[in-house]
């Protein structure tokens, strides 16, 4: 009896199903949209979603997540591959995009209206030829140092415009037992950014050098000071200005630790700041920003990130990809930036003409839209070049910690610059 | 009396899912690969591949990490066998002690252990300052990442050695052991007993653990990532790192090498092997 | 037995015991204590009792995750383990025997294939193209299929090493008693392989629940997760909640430990069959 009722239930559920599915299909159009799972990430996927669903009922808008860094790189390379990317997903612009071989596999943007709304310094980052491919999703962030105003106050320090002064500041703040520099190479792309927020003081000291790097015309290891960033990391490791145990700090105690003031310094990009605000909301408003000093004070400038972006792939078609049109257009209006600004704090300018910060934007943030208001700001070399070598990571991790000195670092991450080059198929590299 | 129709399912579903997969990716260790499209280009990846600085180091650390990972666990868990099997009370218990890493992903365990072995706040290094010991940097130090992460394999792997063992040791007629008793002592029970009889079971730990040193890759991606820098890269995690930036012809041309190097070492080990277990 | 023997046994008892406890389940209470920790308290990744024990709201945090999704990986985690050691112990067992039995020059190629499946890492993408082309891509059933196949060689080699064990003239008597080869398999070897079947079972279902990588690319979307991913909820690159990370692995190692206290006097009885029959 009880086994024939049993059946009877799962012959029941087996039909209703379909029956559902199908029914609840005629009227709705479901898009299915794919993001990495950080909390900021994701939270702003999710409140784009929302809104947009909120003014659409017969649209559903389902956030997909996935792992971030180079596992999610290859997640979004395999499904792209095979054709089985959802109907939109989030993505970084710059050189990782253009890994995506956007022309064979998203739809091209450049002919739709929305496009006028974004930022043309934004667009090259998105870009492939005429073709345009994304919209910004979220703020472009600042590379360069954050740090712990208490300890710069404290010790009656001030915020160094070259290097040099950024060396006697750090002696200063070692002599009063405070560790100068956070390093947290548990989270080993954390440890690139004295390397890649130098950008700005690169293009001062050799205008043009993304493109001739691009063609193959000049390298990091000839280029003193392309390999700058490389002899920082060997100087911070040779003067000790890591803190205890920074071969395996991870990116988040890190921040406990700017954020107590038991370190002064942090070479990052100014997203870090949603992470101690959640963390450690009292204590946000001790943190500013400067931009990564070079060698000449009058040229003093900040390195920028662009926003990721949403796209939608060529295998998105027909109702749906006039939806996802649609969905595009939203994000790239004042309208969505005013929803990513209620969901999270921006920690950076937007990408969208017109769109403003809130006048509660975090100190360090201010910091850093003075560097931009005032025309010091450069992009940095990723949005510039397609190529990126994937080891400079673990590069810059052996240089900080005494493995590998600046000069070898900088001839490795030729041939692994080179190495990329080739896989993209670029010309010149041969 | 033996049917071939025995092969048959398993031929199937390994040809299908495995085989062809291999030899595809074979042909793709020829080309450069990327994903959408690959460009024909004779043998320029396994040139790539050898010229890599790091290729030697991440070498080196395969094998001994291997022969570290298999050595040890058959150290450790023969005499743990032993031990559960006719040695201590609560046997039981112990066994479902020891069997417990194993029940828990490579995952979690990397993550756990990497926080109990941060060099100043992790449990560890406490243990070893209470105890007046010197501590170690075990993930941070360059010369030591590797050896950490081999102590934590074999802490995850020993449970299922210990039951290979215990299968082992178990399958033993008892008459040996009476026979033993007569001389009485654990250590001739041991060396004349245990040692020749579980000599399979031996082989068997020592291939699947030297095996899965060699292509050992969760726990080290977890706990180091192959550093700091890539002082414990290990062959996999190096063609890993090659699969995620997107140079599938080359790690593809590094999967092949790793097969050919496993083969070189493996191969010798099972003849051998085989040799003894048809004189036993 | 002499006294000092006695002593002896009790001595050794009582090292064992410590040593085991500290190096067994220090770890694990480590894991419970992080559970059990709000979320500030558990970023500083410390071995201290927590200041509040919250380790039932972590769980019940966890657990209410997004539409329950924790619950759902758990069903395909425990479908996707079953079905595929399942098939495993029979496949494997049949090439074991077959393999053994048959020294010919057959047996001798498939055992070396088998080897370089011990020992090659899958190939992803290739696998991917071969589903979409039989239509198996993105289906637990095709992930079952490339864990059994990836799981094959492995249980093949230690069903190999036990069926050496059983005599010959065991089969070639059940033959004259007018037995198929196939009932040979079945009523006589296959129950005498029963310590091969549970070592092969309990490795396998612990290698399959605990893996990571494969339905990460051979499963993706929502409805497809498994116990492992979840992991991911709560660890990403930026940002960790270590204490529903540690909740969540309490939670999918849960499964897993229920099973093993479930059928350990089983899984005791099966490896230990042999020395009864010996």
């Amino acid at each position: 009896m009880l086994r024939k009722s049993f059946i009877l239930v799962l012959v029941l559920v087996l039909i209703a199903i379909p029956i559902a599915s199908t029914a609840m299909a005629q009227d709705t159009i479901t898009l299915t949209y794919l993001v990495d799972d950080s909390q900021a990430n994701s939270g702003m996927a999710t409140a784009l979603a929302e809104a947009y669903m909120a003014q659409h009922p017969n649209v559903e808008i389902v956030v997909e997540l996935r792992p971030g860094g180079t596992e999610g790189d290859n997640i979004v390379k395999t499904r792209l591959a095979t054709g089985d990317m959802t109907d939109v997903f989030w993505y970084n612009s710059g050189s990782l995009l253009q890994a995506l071989n956007p022309a064979q596999t998203l739809v091209d943007l450049s002919d739709q209206p929305f496009i006028e709304n974004i930022v043309e310094s934004f667009l090259p980052t998105v870009s492939q030829g005429d073709a345009i491919f994304g919209v910004p999703t979220g703020t472009a962030m600042g590379g360069g140092i954050l740090y712990n105003k208490k300890v710069y106050e404290e010790l009656g320090l001030s915020v160094p415009k070259t290097w040099d002064e950024f060396v006697a500041n750090n002696e200063a703040i070692k002599e009063a037992g405070i560790a100068p520099v956070l390093a947290t190479f548990g989270d080993t792309w954390t440890s690139q950014l004295f390397v890649l927020a130098d950008y700005y003081n690169v293009e001062q000291a050799v205008p043009g050098f993304a493109e001739a790097y691009t063609n193959h015309e000049a390298t990091h290891s000839d280029t003193p000071a392309a390999a700058a960033g490389f002899a920082y990391l060997q100087q911070g490791y040779e003067e000790d200005w890591w803190q205890e145990d920074y071969a395996t700090t991870l990116f988040e105690p890190g921040l406990a630790l700017l954020a107590n003031g038991e370190v002064a310094h942090y070479p990052m990009l100014t997203f870090a700041l949603s992470t101690i605000e959640a963390n450690f909301p009292d204590q946000v408003n001790d943190i500013g920003f400067f931009a990564q000093p070079g060698t000449d004070a009058e040229a003093n400038g900040v390195t920028i990130w662009m926003p990721p972006a949403t796209y939608i792939p060529q295998t998105t078609e027909g109702e749906k990809r006039e939806v996802a049109l649609d969905f595009l257009s939203f994000i790239a209006s004042i309208e969505g930036t005013e929803v990513l600004t209620a969901e999270i704090a921006p920690t950076g300018p937007y990408m969208i003409k017109g769109a403003t910060l809130p006048d509660s934007v975090l100190p360090a943030v201010k910091d850093l839209a003075a560097y931009i208001e005032s025309g010091n700001s450069y992009p940095a070399l990723e949005f510039l070049s397609p190529i990126k070598g994937p080891n400079l990571e673990q590069i810059c991790v052996a240089v900080g910690t005494g493995q590998m000195d600046a000069e070898q670092a900088a001839e490795d991450y030729d041939r692994d610059v080179e190495r990329q080059a080739q896989q993209l198929g670029l010309p010149g590299w041969d | 009396m033996y049917s071939n129709w025995f092969y048959m399912p398993g031929l199937i579903i390994f040809t299908v899912f495995f085989l062809v997969p291999t030899a595809l990716a074979f042909y793709f260790s020829l080309t450069r690969w990327t994903l959408f499209d690959s460009t024909y280009i004779g043998l320029d990846n396994y040139k790539e591949f050898f010229d890599d600085p790091q290729l030697k180091s991440g070498l080196q650390n395969t094998i001994i990490y291997a022969v570290l990972t298999s050595g040890l666990k058959v150290i450790i868990s023969l005499p743990l066998a032993m031990l559960l099997t006719f040695g201590v009370r609560l046997r039981t218990f112990f066994r479902s002690i020891i069997f417990l890493p194993v029940l828990i992903s490579a995952v979690a365990v990397g993550i756990t252990f990497a926080t109990l072995m941060q060099p100043s706040t992790g449990l560890i290094n406490e243990a070893l300052e209470y105890w007046g010991l010197p501590q170690p940097n075990w993930l941070g130090d360059p010369d030591l990442a590797i050896y950490s992460v081999v102590i934590v394999d074999v802490w995850k792997g020993v449970g299922i050695a210990t039951l290979i063992f215990i299968a082992g040791i178990s399958s033993i007629p008892l008459d040996y052991f009476d026979a033993a008793k007569l001389e009485g002592e654990t250590w001739i029970k041991f060396r004349h007993v245990i040692l020749p009889l579980s000599r399979n079971a031996t082989f068997t730990v020592i291939l699947l653990s030297f095996i899965g040193g060699l292509r050992t890759f969760d726990l080290i991606w977890t706990m180091t990532r192959g550093g700091p820098g890539f002082a414990s890269d290990v062959l996999t995690s190096v063609v890993y790192k090659q699969y995620q930036a997107g140079f599938y012809g080359l790690s593809s041309a590094g999967n092949v090498v790793l097969l050919v190097l496993i083969m070189i070492l493996v191969y010798p080990m099972t003849r051998i092997f085989n040799r003894l277990e048809l004189e036993l | 037995m002499t006294l000092r023997k006695l002593i002896g046994i009790l001595w050794l008892d009582s090292v064992v015991m410590v040593v085991f406890s500290i190096i067994f389940i220090v770890p694990f209470v480590f894991i419970v204590l992080t559970a059990a920790k709000s979320q500030s308290e558990s970023a500083l990744l410390e071995f201290t009792l927590p200041e509040k024990f919250l380790l039932k709201e972590n769980i019940k945090e966890v657990i209410e995750f997004r539409d329950r999704r924790v619950l759902l990986a758990l069903k395909n985690s425990t479908i996707l383990t079953i079905g595929s050691v399942a098939l495993i112990v029979i496949i494997g067992s049949f090439l074991g025997f077959v393999i053994q039995r048959r020294a010919n020059r057959l047996a001798s190629i498939v055992s070396t294939l088998l080897l370089i499946g011990l020992i090659v890492p899958p190939a992803v993408v290739p696998t991917i193209y071969l589903l979409q082309k039989i239509g198996l891509y993105k289906t637990l059933i095709s992930l079952v299929l490339i864990e059994v196949a990836i799981q094959l060689p492995f249980a093949t080699l230690i069903f190999r090493t036990f069926v050496a064990s059983i005599p010959r003239e065991i089969d070639e008597a059940a033959i004259i008693d007018g037995a198929n080869p196939f009932q040979l398999f079945a009523h006589i070897i296959f129950p005498l392989l029963r310590p091969a079947s549970v070592t092969v079972a309990v490795i396998s279902a612990v290698f399959i629940y605990n893996d990571f990588t494969l339905p990460l690319y051979f499963l993706p979307g929502e409805d497809n997760v498994t116990a492992q991913l979840t992991l991911y909820s709560f660890r990403s690159q930026f940002n960790t909640q270590w204490n529903l990370l540690f909740a969540n692995v309490i939670i999918i190692t849960i499964p897993p430990l229920i099973m093993y206290i479930f059928f350990q006097r089983q899984i005791v009885a099966g490896l230990t069959a042999g020395s009864v029959k010996g």
